[in-house]
């Protein structure tokens, strides 16, 4: 992770020289070991860019923001396998000005999850080295270490593999990560259940929900100007969660709005303060798209169409739910 | 609303039906002239397309005391907008099953094509409909506690 | 002062919830909650950070207010019953007992908030002190000690015992009725908790975060930090969610939203977050257009304005929430650290 850290480095200085770039989006450290904030870099703070294996922010989404408006500076973003789809769908959206950005590919072998440190016990971290695959963490309570492949998050246990989708130069080998799972297996798992049993999961998980928005903000898909939710004129505008209506709708037409544009990112599941499995409901429908109507990846290509805004004369028919898996 | 008469046990379901404009509603009227019956449970909305028919809408029927939603529509190749009914067929199934998923009863959303000449087909559907949401009982799972606290008072 | 051998914390887990509903950090998820003791709920004292903080028991993220019908010309209005459940927090950190003060300030100056403050007197804070701190902690730099917390009583596990020490009238009335579990503690006990105090203080001086300076902050500071201009920088990575005035044990706002049940209107206040888009929302729109200004709004409330008008109180207590939960890593120390006094020094 050094060598690839100092080769960006090198390179975005080399690009901001040149002139083939006017800014670098990346991230800079932050004051602890596993924080790196998403920044804008020009030569005076190169220097403080970094690049480690928790720097699992998507920073597709930052550039809508940039290249909005009528400066022509160029950014140069860097981005990670996954956060090429999302920077996909969105130029299928028309929300990136494609010719305002220069897309620098990173090498990726899979990032890690600050939660599953935690919940193995480790606290009070302090810092964290990584070599031949383990990690060795520096804590208040002693030093602590792992496999680093046991403590990957959730989105790089199933990595998309195949490599960037869109970029105009890579740095740093394209790496595979440690793990290969199947990443409908959770979804699997609840739908071998019963209705009753589904329920009562997901009233767990969704009564934890406390309507941050940090789902929806830090989802790549989740670009509109003004949000449903925030409309008062819905009438489903609400800042809090009443009641557990509000808790399931909430979820339930997010996960309805990025149906189809999804591009399995991992960050709404990243984000949430409440660890609640978010990337359950939106691979669910990734699941049942790609069973009903084809195999379809959001953000593969610049130009694909999303499964919901076309339509084949012999689409199955909405009763062919009844005739799923699933204990009754 | 669901009607909890003190007098009888029987519950009466709340049915919201979402009927195409051009075919179902029709169908319908049909079903009316010609001196069908159905349950007065149901509720129809009219709307230009089943296309029309935003998830939000189910949600919000729910939400305000719908026991049962369905969505009737032109047959798939008859839409009068040509190829509206395709795209709601879509956007039904994916939430139907994300419904399904949650744990909400399968049987209390349907989508059913009738068109303008099937009155019969109207009247047979909404009964059977209005039957199976009987069974299942009042929405709890979908329902929202503040529609229904003040419910008869 | 009192003490109870860590057996019987679940006798007396079970009395206090015989007297008052008891709450207290439990699991879910994989994270930690405050949720209501049952048989059976272990307590483990090497938890302690909540995602959410305590302040959910006085100011609930929604509450009903008041409710509206209209029949014909006559309309009913009916209000929300002051809340009266008597409840017990235990496990309460040190920090989020200061949040409590913050918020006292807030809701019990006048025109006093009836609902808050309903909910204040029903509720007595034990707390706990922090055995095990975190990276994310920096409590010692807003004053708040956490080998010495406030609350009603002051709690300590050091190995196995329980030590408990009330600090209010509030804390004596329910030492009162617990003074048959609860054992007078003796001086060869002032030795062991002696010991467990220092070690704590041991650990909060090697914290990452300590030693952060709020030198150049404070109610004076408004016209130095306001026109500043690394606000741009410090705000471009803020996605505008509002997890951080969510988890925060001091962020106080909150709008007044109608719902129609269909049956009448039922008004009820809900948190709201300045980091939002329609926050503070006015006939000729937002006030704050971009989120740069709103960024810079919410910590200068924290480190500026708030201090200003409370006698130098910093809106902020240090628990570290925001450091752990920000999406994009956003956090208050940073923003003390790029214009703090010594921020050319670092």
């Amino acid at each position: 992770m050094q060598r690839i850290s100092e080769l960006i480095r090198t390179r975005a200085g080399e690009l901001l020289e040149s002139g083939a770039a006017d800014q670098i989006l990346g991230w800079e450290n932050g004051g602890l070991a596993y924080d790196p904030t998403p920044a804008f870099f020009t030569a005076d703070n190169v220097a403080g860019l970094v690049y480690n294996s928790f720097c699992g922010i998507n920073l597709s989404k930052y550039l809508i923001e940039k290249t909005k408006g009528k400066e022509s500076g160029k950014v140069a973003a860097l981005l990670k396998p996954c956060d090429t789809y999302s920077f996909n769908q969105l130029l299928c959206e028309h929300r990136i000005d494609r010719d305002k950005v220069y897309v620098v590919g990173v090498g990726c072998s899979g990032m890690l999850d600050v939660e599953k440190l935690k919940a193995r016990g480790f606290k009070g971290i302090k810092g964290i080295d990584e070599k031949d695959g383990r990690l060795t963490v520096h804590t208040l309570y002693g030093d602590k270490s792992c496999p680093k492949r046991e403590v990957l998050m959730e989105r790089c246990i199933s990595c998309k593999g195949g490599g960037h989708v869109a970029c105009d130069e890579v740095v740093g080998e394209e790496l595979t990560p440690d793990a290969a799972g199947n990443r409908f297996a959770g979804v699997e798992k609840l739908e071998s259940l019963s209705p009753d049993d589904r329920f009562d999961f997901w009233r767990g998980e969704l009564s934890r929900c406390i309507r941050c928005n940090a789902c929806r903000n830090a989802c790549p898909a989740c670009s509109c100007n003004k949000c449903v939710f925030d409309n008062s004129r819905s009438g489903m505008a609400a800042k809090a969660n009443s009641d557990d209506f509000e808790q399931n709708m909430f979820h339930i037409i997010r996960a309805f709005h990025v149906a189809g544009r999804c591009t399995d990112c991992g960050e709404c599941s990243r984000v949430c303060p409440q660890g609640i499995p978010l990337h359950l409901l939106n691979r669910k429908l990734i699941k049942d798209v790609n069973e009903l109507y084809g195999d379809y990846q959001a953000g593969a290509a610049p130009d694909s169409r999303s499964p919901l805004i076309s339509y084949t004369q012999g689409d199955a028919e909405p009763d062919v739910i009844y005739e799923r898996g699933g204990a009754r | 609303m669901p009607v909890k008469d003190e007098n009888k046990a029987d519950f009466r379901p709340l049915i919201v039906a979402f009927c195409c404009n051009w075919c179902s509603y029709a169908g319908a009227d049909l079903a009316g002239t010609s001196r069908l019956n159905y349950p007065a449970d149901v509720k129809v909305i009219r709307v230009p397309c089943s296309c029309r028919v935003n998830p939000l809408f189910i949600l919000r029927a729910f939400q305000r005391g719908a026991d049962g939603v369905i969505i009737a529509g032109c047959h798939p190749g008859d839409c009068h907008y040509t190829s509206g009914n395709y795209y709601a067929r879509r956007r039904m199934t994916l939430l139907f099953s994300m419904l399904d998923y949650l744990g909400i009863e399968r049987e209390r959303t349907r989508v059913e094509w009738i068109s303008a000449a099937e009155g019969a087909k109207f009247a047979a559907t909404m009964s059977e409909f209005t039957q199976a949401v009987t069974e299942l009982g009042e929405n709890k799972r979908l329902g929202d506690i503040r529609c229904k606290e003040y419910l008869n008072s | 002062m009192q003490k109870l051998p860590v057996s019987r914390l679940p006798e007396l887990f079970a009395r206090i919830d015989g007297m008052k509903s008891l709450y207290l950090p439990v699991s879910a998820g994989g994270r930690l909650q405050f949720g209501r003791w049952t048989t059976g709920t272990a307590y483990d004292p090497s938890r302690m950070n909540t995602v959410k903080s305590a302040k959910d028991f006085f100011f609930p993220q929604s509450e009903d207010l008041v409710f509206f019908r209209s029949k014909g010309k006559e309309l009913s209005i009916t209000e929300a019953k002051d809340p009266a459940e008597p409840f017990v927090l235990f496990g309460v950190r040190a920090c989020d007992a200061k949040g409590l003060e913050a918020l006292d300030r807030v809701f019990l100056s006048d025109p006093v908030d009836t609902f808050y403050a309903a909910r204040r007197e029903n509720g007595v804070v034990v707390t706990m002190a922090c055995a095990e701190p975190e990276e994310t902690c920096f409590c010692g730099a807003f004053g708040v000690d956490a080998a010495e917390p406030g609350g009603d009583v002051a709690a300590w596990l050091a190995q196995d015992t329980l030590y408990w020490q009330s600090r209010t009238d509030k804390g004596d009335a329910l030492t009162a009725a617990l003074e048959d579990i609860l054992e007078d503690a003796d001086q060869r006990d002032q030795g062991a908790f002696a010991a467990h105090k220092a070690a704590i203080k041991a650990i909060l001086d090697d914290l990452p975060l300590n030693g952060l300076s709020l030198e150049g902050f404070g109610g004076d500071a408004l016209e130095a930090l306001f026109g500043s201009d690394k606000w741009p920088a410090l705000s471009q990575a803020c996605i505008g969610c509002g997890t951080c005035t969510f988890v925060c044990p001091t962020c106080q706002c909150y709008d007044i939203q109608d719902f129609d049940t269909g049956r009448g209107v039922k008004r009820f206040r809900c948190w709201d977050s300045c980091m939002y888009s329609d926050f503070t929302l006015m006939a000729h729109g937002n006030p704050r257009t971009s989120q740069v200004e709103r960024f810079r709004q919410r910590f200068m409330h924290k480190l500026v304005y708030f201090p200003a008008n409370n006698e130098g109180m910093y809106g902020c207590v240090g628990c570290g929430r925001c450091v752990a939960k920000c999406p994009a890593f956003m956090n208050i120390v940073k923003v003390i650290r790029t214009l703090g006094v010594n921020a050319h020094a670092r």
